[in-house]
C-alpha cells in the first residue's frame, strides 16, 4: 500500500533501515544510560560538599564532559574513526556507529544525571547516613531510586537527541533511516523516500517520548 | 551516664573566616531522660545535635554514648555505632520512592536484618506509632504528623539507645505537635529511651522535657531541671523563652491595679512549682478553712513534673483563719505563698 503512494519506496529496504535505527538507538541508549549515570554520579559525588568531595576529579570529569558536549556530533564521528576501527575493526554499519553515539550522548546525559541527583533532598542522604548507611547503600538505595523519575525523563530527552544522531551517522555510512533517506532518497532525487523516512523518524521519536513519559509518571510517587 | 560530652567544639571555616558554631560544650545526659536543648536559630543547636552522631565532625572534644567513645570511631565502626542512635528531622526526610513499611524497613536493611525479621519488626513499629493500615501508603499521601510518625518508627527500628530530635515538631501545627510529643513521652516511658530534643519552642520543653539546656552563640548559657529553669530563669534569653509559654510578665502593672480594685486587702500570690499532690489546692483550702477564696489573676502551665505558674488570690474571712490557711499552704505543700497586700 505504501508503495502505491510512494513509488520509489522498497519496503524491504525501509524495514531494514528502520530496524537499524532502532538497533542503534536502543544499544546506544543502554550504553549512554550506563556511562551517563557513572559520569553523573562521579560529578555529583566529587562536587563540593559531596560524599567523595574531590576538586581535582570533579574538574577533570567536568572538563571531559564539557569538551565532548561541545564537539558537534558529525565531527565527533570523524574524530572517532580510528578509535572505532581499533575497537570494532570497521567504520561502517550500525555497529560501528555505537562508540560515537555513546561517547556523543553520555556526557549530555551525565549532566542531566548530575542535575537529577542534586534535586534529591540532602536531608534524605543525611538520614541514611544517620542510620549507618555506607556510600554504596546511599547510591543504590537512596540517590538513584529517589532521582529515578528525573533519570527517566532525562534518558527520554537523550533518546530523542540520539535518534537525531543516528540519522547523522547514517549519512556517513552507519545505516538506518538517515542513511536510507540520504542515499536512496536525496541523492537519487527520490524525495518520497526522504518524506517516508522523516515520518518514520518522527513516529519513532513519539514512541520513545511516550514510553519515557509513561514510566516517569508511573514511578513518580512524590 | 548515657551520654557524656566534654569540651565539644565545632569551628566552620567559610571564606577564610572562622565561625565557632559550638563552643566548649560540656553535658551529661542520664539514661531514660528527655533532654531539651533550646535556642534561637543560629545558636548552634542544630550543629550540636549533628555532632552527637557525627553527621558533623567535631573540631575537638569528646562524646561518649553508653561507655563507647563516639568521637574516636572510624569508618565501619562509626556506621555500626550510628545504628544505636536514632534521629528524627524537622522535614522528616523520608524516601518518597518507598512506602511507609519500606521506609521503616530501610535502617533494618542497612543493619542486615533478614527479610522475615524485618517484616515482623516493621509491623511492630507501625503499630507502636499508630499507623496501622497505612503500611502501603507513600509519604506523599500522608499528613505531616503521620510523616513524623514514620520518621519516629524508622528511627526506632534498630532499637537505639538514644533518639535525637532535630526540630522534630517545628514543621507541624500545634495540635499535631502535641500528639507527636505525647508519642515521644510514650516511647520514652515504654522503652526507657534517652531522648535529646532540639527546639526553639519552649512549649516542647515544657511539655515533655525533664531537663533543659539553653544555647546562645554556640554555648550552653543555662541548664537544669525544667522546673528550676522555669522558676528561676537567669539569663535574658531564658527569660524570653519562659515568657513564650507564660506570657509576658506585666506583673507590676497588674498588681497595682489589683490593689486599687480590692482595697480590702488580703491579696496573696501562690507560686506553683511542680505541685502534684495538691492539684485541687484552692477547693481544698476552701473546704478546710472557713474562708472564701477569690481568684484574681493567674497563669498555670503543666510540665512533666507538675504544674508551674502563679495565681493571685484574695482570701476573705477572719484574719485568724486566713493566717492559718496561709500557714497550712506553707507547711503542707510545695506552693510558695507571698503576701501582696495585707489587710488594713
Amino acid at each position: 500500500m505504501l508503495t502505491d503512494w510512494f513509488p520509489n519506496l522498497k519496503m524491504e529496504d525501509f524495514w531494514q533501515a528502520t530496524y537499524e535505527t532502532f538497533y542503534m538507538t536502543i544499544l546506544a541508549l543502554i550504553g549512554t544510560f550506563i556511562f551517563g549515570i557513572l559520569l553523573g554520579l562521579l560529578l555529583y559525588l566529587t562536587m563540593e560538599g559531596g560524599l567523595w568531595e574531590n576538586k581535582f576529579i570533579n574538574a577533570v570529569v567536568g572538563a571531559v564532559v564539557n569538551i565532548f558536549r561541545a564537539i558537534p556530533f558529525i565531527i565527533l564521528i570523524l574524530l572517532l574513526f580510528p578509535f572505532t576501527e581499533f575497537l570494532l575493526g570497521t567504520i561502517r554499519g550500525p555497529k560501528a556507529a555505537l562508540p560515537a553515539l555513546i561517547i556523543g550522548s553520555a556526557p549530555f546525559y551525565g549532566r542531566l544525571v548530575e542535575i537529577a541527583l542534586k534535586e534529591v533532598h540532602k536531608g534524605v542522604v543525611e538520614a541514611a547516613q544517620a542510620m549507618g548507611a555506607n556510600t554504596w547503600t546511599i547510591i543504590f538505595r537512596v540517590l538513584l531510586p529517589e532521582a529515578m523519575p528525573a533519570l527517566i525523563s532525562g534518558i527520554t530527552v537523550t533518546a530523542i537527541a540520539l535518534i537525531g544522531y543516528t540519522a547523522m551517522a547514517g549519512v556517513i555510512g552507519a545505516g538506518g533511516l538517515g542513511n536510507y533517506a540520504y542515499y536512496f532518497g536525496f541523492q537519487r532525487r527520490d524525495f518520497d523516500i526522504v518524506l517516508v523516512s522523516s515520518v518514520a523518524i518522527v513516529i519513532i521519536v513519539f514512541i520513545f517520548q511516550f514510553i519515557g513519559d509513561y514510566f516517569s509518571k508511573k514511578i513518580d510517587k512524590r | 551516664m548515657m551520654i557524656s560530652i566534654k569540651g565539644l567544639r565545632k569551628v566552620f571555616t567559610a571564606n577564610e573566616t572562622k565561625i565557632t558554631a559550638v563552643d566548649h560544650i560540656n553535658l551529661d545526659i542520664k539514661e531514660g531522660e528527655i533532654f531539651g536543648v533550646i535556642g534561637y536559630s543560629g545558636a548552634g543547636k542544630s550543629t550540636f545535635v549533628r555532632l552527637i552522631n557525627r553527621l558533623e565532625e567535631p573540631t575537638s572534644g569528646k562524646i561518649t554514648i553508653d561507655q563507647q567513645e563516639i568521637t574516636s570511631l572510624r569508618g565501619k565502626d562509626l556506621r555500626v555505632a550510628r545504628r544505636d542512635i536514632g534521629m528524627i528531622f524537622q522535614h522528616f526526610n523520608l524516601l518518597w520512592s518507598r512506602t511507609v513499611a519500606d521506609n521503616i524497613a530501610f535502617p533494618l536493611e542497612i543493619a542486615g536484618v533478614p527479610k522475615e525479621d524485618r517484616k515482623r519488626r516493621v509491623q511492630q513499629l507501625i503499630d507502636l506509632v499508630g499507623l496501622t493500615g497505612r503500611e502501603l501508603a507513600y509519604p506523599s499521601e500522608l499528613s505531616g504528623g503521620q510523616k513524623q510518625r514514620v520518621g519516629i518508627a524508622r528511627a526506632l527500628a534498630n532499637r537505639p539507645k538514644i533518639l535525637l530530635g532535630d526540630e522534630a515538631t517545628s514543621a507541624l501545627d500545634p495540635e499535631t505537635t502535641d500528639s507527636i510529643l505525647n508519642l515521644l513521652v510514650d516511647i520514652n516511658k515504654k522503652l526507657n529511651l534517652t531522648i535529646i530534643l532540639i527546639t526553639h519552642e519552649m512549649h516542647v520543653i515544657r511539655k515533655i522535657c525533664d531537663r533543659v539546656a539553653v544555647m546562645e552563640d554556640g554555648k550552653i548559657i543555662e541548664q537544669g531541671d525544667v522546673l528550676d529553669v522555669f522558676t528561676h530563669p537567669q539569663q535574658e534569653v531564658t527569660k524570653k523563652f519562659v515568657s513564650q509559654v507564660m506570657g509576658i510578665s506585666d506583673e507590676h502593672e497588674g498588681i497595682k491595679q489589683m490593689i486599687e480594685l480590692y482595697p480590702e486587702g488580703n491579696l496573696f500570690r501562690f507560686h506553683f512549682i511542680g505541685e502534684t499532690t495538691n492539684q485541687a489546692l484552692i477547693s481544698q483550702l476552701a473546704k478546710k478553712f472557713p474562708i472564701d477564696i477569690r481568684i484574681l489573676k493567674g497563669k498555670m502551665t503543666p510540665t512533666q513534673h507538675g504544674a508551674y505558674g502563679t495565681l493571685y488570690v484574695q482570701m476573705i474571712g477572719q484574719p485568724d483563719d486566713v493566717e492559718k490557711c496561709v500557714q497550712y499552704v506553707r507547711d503542707e505543700t510545695s506552693v510558695k505563698v507571698e503576701v501582696v497586700q495585707d489587710a488594713y
